[in-house]
């Protein structure tokens, strides 16, 4: 397929993983902002500042909004914010650009959804959203995600492109994986040694809500929930769909169908992450530091997505016509 | 709830022709079943369809942008619920005028790009052909595949009586508007199922089947499986929801100027498995855009070497480069004289009597009778420039004097045509307003034509002006089938 088609549908599912993500951060923000609990004094580790430590937005929202950190003016810059690129806005009109650029790729009904999904936040405001409730909104950013990978999955044929959309999904999935952990996880720490108290039990309830975990960290483990365990949960299992390992086993297999001879190394690349994952230790990882396995880790997921681009999304080939010839005719 | 208000009640005897009522205010019989159907649906009713209709359209996504509209605001055509019905007698009329003339204008095309018969022949002046700005003398002496210029045309035609068609203009570039034609019939199908079971409409969805085929057909010399692809200018031309929807509804890769590139006069795609040969190229970019090496230097919407690859023929496009010369207006008042010569044949459709303002007594006798007649640029398109005197007011009237004294021969004129008028749903009233018909020809192996076309709708009332562009709308268009219910 073109290489440019192939580039919006991996971006296009980036973009709606990417508001998903954000929906569900934002949610959990702002459900933890209800509670009387707080966090030891770090003043980054301030509810409303979390997200954007997460999403790494915290100077551009600073430039916008010097010296003021509140619930209000963070969730304008993430939620509707158009000159915030990783907004809920900017993502779902992002999303919604690369399916218009390459409709005819996708399926009518897919096109349908998105579109649908674009023109119900075009016409929201701060106001309306407020007075519908959050959590209401946040909802529905996550129902029309699921409901649009649903159709995705439903109605799509298996060929290239569906694989750029799925894979976008992952890179994506696992990335903010990685960077939620990373950031709940350290704010964590310092209160390790009350495990079990009512402000721990909160917090690392909010981090598996967060990614729709809480519910199966109960069915696994029957038991309090204690960090080595949500560690577990969420980098080494592979049957938690948002866990590092299961975002992984797609990305590597995904990679292996769409690599071929001459563009081997992103494949290479996802298949050793996916060994440390796959055969690795949740002590080991414990062992060799959490924050600076996730930090590897999303230096190579990166690499993976520079390998991507390489060979598939902007390859850069001079017109060479002998070695055209031979590509062509392969 | 009262019953939805319909023209005929009016009892009224207008200057046009209805296609539903008779004069008498009696329903034509191609209208019978439709009528019945009609009878007692409330206004309600309809105003729900109509809603329901036009919620679809934005949500699927199916708009045209508007140019000049800085806010880049995609908006959907108005779509009239009411759909247009042709008998199978005046079809077959329209389609067996329309296919002749696409065949004469085929001949045409090939004759000036070679031996010039016509010219030599003195039935078109020379300098008319060969001093248009639109005539490409890159294209002289080149075999298109096929002989086929013209693969894909849209034919404007109105009715002014019962079996009374007049060819309004030939669209011979890259006309559009047939995936609004298709989009219509879904939409039918989907608000109106019942009535599809009791009227014999003619399909039309085989039209890509045919486009394809017919692409295909024409594909270089030796090429056993060609790869066919839909060249797109991008999402922010204004037909960009029409190419898309050809390219999917093909099964072919809609690319952009910068997916080609061409290396020993061979076309590539840039693909995710490398570059990826192409053969025939469904081109919805003009003439000057596609290859700035042979045409518009400035263009960044064309393909370095497209001119070269194609002269060679290692590739075929379509719409062939040059075709606009064929339809332009100080050309179209040939076509008939061109049936006659290319073909042998009485011309089945009339051409609206056009007078040429480059001629100083047409000049004079146009200005004279301003306020009566219609007039358009030469090259104009879209509803763009054009002056409808008997609508125009005195200063419009007087800005178009103006216009067309300071360049005589840019302009035709022709009478004002009394355009037939369908019942069309205005929110609140089925009244009567103005049609026109697109329909369009493809021509490949044979030259065919699927039963229907785009009908636009002028929604103002009075109004003869049906471009989108204009305030426009559109209407399915229902070709019945032999035998009716």
């Amino acid at each position: 397929m073109l290489s440019r088609t192939a580039n919006n549908l991996y971006w296009m599912s980036r973009h709606i993983e990417r508001a998903e993500n954000t929906a569900r951060m934002l949610d959990v923000t702002y459900r933890m902002s209800l509670l009387p609990y707080r966090t030891p004094d770090e003043s980054w580790a301030e509810p409303w500042a979390l997200p954007l430590v997460i999403t790494g937005l915290a100077t551009a929202y600073y430039q916008q909004n010097p010296g003021a950190l509140s619930s209000d003016s963070v969730m304008r810059f993430m939620v509707l914010d158009p000159a915030n690129s990783s907004s809920i806005y900017s993502c779902l009109q992002a999303a919604r650009e690369n399916a218009r650029n390459v409709r005819g790729a996708i399926t009518s009904e897919m096109y349908e959804d998105i579109n649908g999904t674009w023109l119900e936040m075009r016409n929201r405001t701060y106001a309306s959203i407020v007075a519908r409730g959050m959590s209401e909104f946040f909802d529905w950013v996550k129902m029309r995600s699921h409901q649009f990978r649903g159709v995705t999955v439903g109605t799509m044929v298996r060929d290239e492109g569906y694989r750029f959309i799925r894979l976008g999904t992952f890179i994506e999935r696992a990335d903010n994986t990685a960077r939620i952990l990373d950031v709940k996880y350290h704010t964590l720490l310092p209160s390790v040694a009350d495990v079990g108290g009512a402000v721990d039990y909160y917090q690392w309830g909010a981090l598996l809500r967060s990614v729709s975990a809480f519910d199966s960290y109960r069915k696994i483990y029957r038991d309090v929930i204690t960090p080595l365990r949500v560690m577990e949960l969420l980098v080494m299992r592979d049957d938690i769909p948002r866990s590092l390992h299961a975002c992984m086993n797609e990305i590597y297999e995904i990679l292996s169908d769409l690599c071929e001879d001459d563009s081997l190394e992103p494949e290479r690349l996802a298949g050793e992450l996916h060994a440390q994952l796959h055969y690795g230790r949740a002590a080991q990882i414990a062992a060799f530091g959490l924050h600076e396995y996730l930090m590897g880790f999303l230096d190579k997921l990166s690499a993976i997505n520079e390998e991507i681009n390489r060979h598939f999304l902007v390859p850069v080939y001079s017109p060479q016509p002998s070695q055209l010839q031979i590509s062509a005719a392969r | 709830m009262r019953a939805v208000a319909t023209q005929a009640d009016a009892g009224a005897t207008p200057a046009f022709y209805n296609e539903m009522y008779q004069k008498d205010g009696v329903i034509r019989r191609h209208y019978g079943a439709y009528a019945e159907w009609l009878d007692g649906k409330t206004t309600d009713y309809l105003l729900q369809k109509q809603r329901e209709a036009d919620a679809l359209f934005t949500r699927l996504g199916i708009t045209f942008a508007v140019y000049g509209d800085e806010t880049g605001v995609e908006r959907a055509i108005p779509f009239d619920i009411i759909p247009r019905i042709l008998q199978a007698g005046a079809w077959r009329k329209i389609q067996d005028g329309a296919c002749q003339r696409v065949r004469a204008l085929n001949a045409f095309l090939g004759d000036i790009y070679h031996g010039q018969d016509i010219l030599r022949a003195g039935v078109i002046p020379a300098e008319q052909v060969l001093g248009n700005k639109l005539y490409r003398p890159e294209m002289r002496g080149f075999d298109v595949p096929g002989n086929v210029f013209v693969h894909v045309a849209g034919i404007d035609v109105v009715q002014t009586g019962a079996e009374e068609f007049y060819v309004l203009e030939d669209n011979l570039r890259t006309p559009s508007g047939v995936s609004y034609m298709l989009e219509n019939r879904k939409m039918m199908m989907r608000l109106f199922p019942e009535l599809f079971s009791c009227m014999s409409v003619a399909p039309i969805d085989h039209y890509t089947d045919l486009l394809l085929e017919n692409l295909r057909s024409v594909a270089p010399a030796g090429v056993s499986n060609p790869t066919v692809v839909v060249l797109t200018p991008g999402p922010y031309n204004s037909a960009y929801f029409e190419h898309a929807f050809l390219a999917q509804s093909m099964g072919v890769e809609l690319v952009e100027g910068q997916d080609l590139l061409v290396a020993d006069d061979v076309v590539y795609m840039r693909t995710t498995r490398g570059p990826q040969r192409v053969d025939v190229i469904y081109r919805r970019v003009d003439d000057d855009f596609l290859d700035p090496l042979a045409f518009r230097p400035d263009s960044i919407l064309g393909v370095p070497g497209l001119f070269a690859a194609y002269r060679a023929g290692r590739v075929t496009l379509a719409n062939a480069i040059g075709t606009g010369v064929a339809d332009d207006k100080s050309t179209y008042i040939y076509v008939p004289e061109m049936i006659k010569f290319y073909l042998g044949e009485a011309p089945i459709l009339q051409n609206v009597p056009t007078h040429m303002l480059a001629r100083p007594d047409e000049l004079r006798y146009v200005l004279e009778h301003l306020s009566e007649l219609v007039v358009k640029e030469v090259q104009g398109s879209g509803g763009y420039g054009m002056l409808v005197g008997p609508a125009a007011s005195r200063d419009e009237l007087a800005a178009f004097r103006e216009r067309v004294l300071a360049n005589p021969p840019n302009y035709i004129a022709q009478p004002t045509l009394t355009l037939s008028a369908c019942p069309t749903f205005c929110g609140s009233e089925i009244a009567p307003r103005h049609v026109d018909l697109r329909p369009y020809v493809l021509s490949g192996k044979s030259v065919t034509m699927v039963p229907g076309g785009l009908t636009r709708v002028a929604l103002r009332e009075g109004s003869l002006v049906v471009n989108s562009s204009q305030g426009g709308g559109t209407k399915d268009t229902w070709v019945l089938e032999e035998q009716g219910c």
